[in-house]
């Protein structure tokens, strides 16, 4: 992220806005996180970090960070105001593998994520999906479409191993109603998942 | 993920700030926990305090104050926790999710629905 604090829109939120909530979009380097991010939020995005200490990279053994003290995760954010009350933060945040050391401590409580695919580099996505299972996280599948070759998405499905439950769609990260589509689909299919939980209610 | 201004930080200046504290109650305050100032900066008082006051007269997530700020998250949770302790601020927590691996309540999910559809 090229932005500096002094670009920020100042819009502030109402001051009735008392209820965080928060989605996160993960995907490979260049992918278009914060390209969707953007597209859909009511600020420019804005990029912040967190520190993982030592005790964190020694668990991580990340080749090349082992002589740090201490190790960065950058994140980009955006915002949008869904009423009075309730306020969505989305997340634009690196598939790494040292980010995943950090999930807990900065994405507990994140109602689902999406999981951004580029078809040229579909391998770069297996870890995140494998995490993401991993910590019990719904999410869905969006491939950008960076015009590459036309793969079909039951091609995609496969490549991924995704089971069939999981939503997989087509997308354009620089369209808003393109990305606001995305997020759509993810929350009816937490919205499914919440009520067959709750008992159908 | 690129290699951002705190990496080339010195750590003496991170240390200072939050007094040489490290570790906070990681679960009291979450990224997007909404902050609201409940006073005026008075004289004396730290500058990252006086600056987060003067941010958060309207609510104001932990995220965007530490965007705003340019420090690490867990750094500005630490200035925040102090200012919570003495009053000068409340935080509005998320509601959505209580339990980890718990989904949100179908009538939340409703509403976020509605908010992005009417986007």
């Amino acid at each position: 992220m090229d932005l500096k604090t002094s670009d920020r829109v100042t819009a502030p939120l109402r001051s009735t806005a008392s209820n965080g909530l928060k989605i996160v979009i993960v995907g490979g380097f260049g992918v278009g996180k914060t390209t969707m991010v953007r597209s859909v939020s009511e600020i420019r995005p804005l990029s912040t970090e967190e520190v993982m200490t030592r005790a964190g990279v020694g668990i991580d053994d990340a080749a090349g960070v082992r002589d740090k003290t201490t190790t960065t995760v950058a994140f980009d954010f955006g915002r949008i105001s869904l009423n009075d009350q309730m306020v969505l933060y989305l997340f634009g945040a690196p598939g790494q593998q040292r980010f995943w050391f950090l999930w807990d401590r900065l994405f507990s409580g994140t109602l689902g994520a999406v999981v951004l695919v580029d078809t040229r580099r579909v391998e770069d996505s297996w870890y995140a999906i494998d995490r993401l299972e991993h910590h019990g996280m719904p999410f869905i599948v969006a491939r950008n479409d960076f015009g590459g070759p036309a793969y079909r998405l039951e091609d995609i499905r496969k490549a991924l191993d995704l089971s069939e439950d999981i939503p997989l769609i087509d997308c354009d990260a620089r369209e808003r109603d393109s990305s606001k589509k995305v997020l759509i689909t993810l929350v009816n299919h937490l919205y499914s998942l919440s009520t067959a939980q709750t008992g159908g209610r | 993920m690129t290699s951002r201004s705190v990496d080339r930080e010195d750590p003496d200046r991170l240390y200072i700030v939050t007094g040489g504290r490290s570790r906070v109650d990681e679960d009291s305050i979450d990224i997007v926990s909404l902050i609201v100032s409940e006073c005026d900066p008075t004289p004396g008082m730290q500058s990252e305090h006086v600056k987060i006051l003067r941010m958060c007269t309207n609510p104001m997530a932990v995220v965007e104050i530490a965007a705003e700020l340019g420090l690490p998250v867990s750094v500005v949770k630490i200035l925040l926790c102090d200012l919570l302790d003495t009053g000068r601020i409340t935080a509005r927590h998320p509601t959505a999710a209580p339990a980890k691996t718990k989904l949100p309540e179908p009538a939340i999910l409703k509403q976020v629905l509605l908010g992005l559809e009417n986007l």
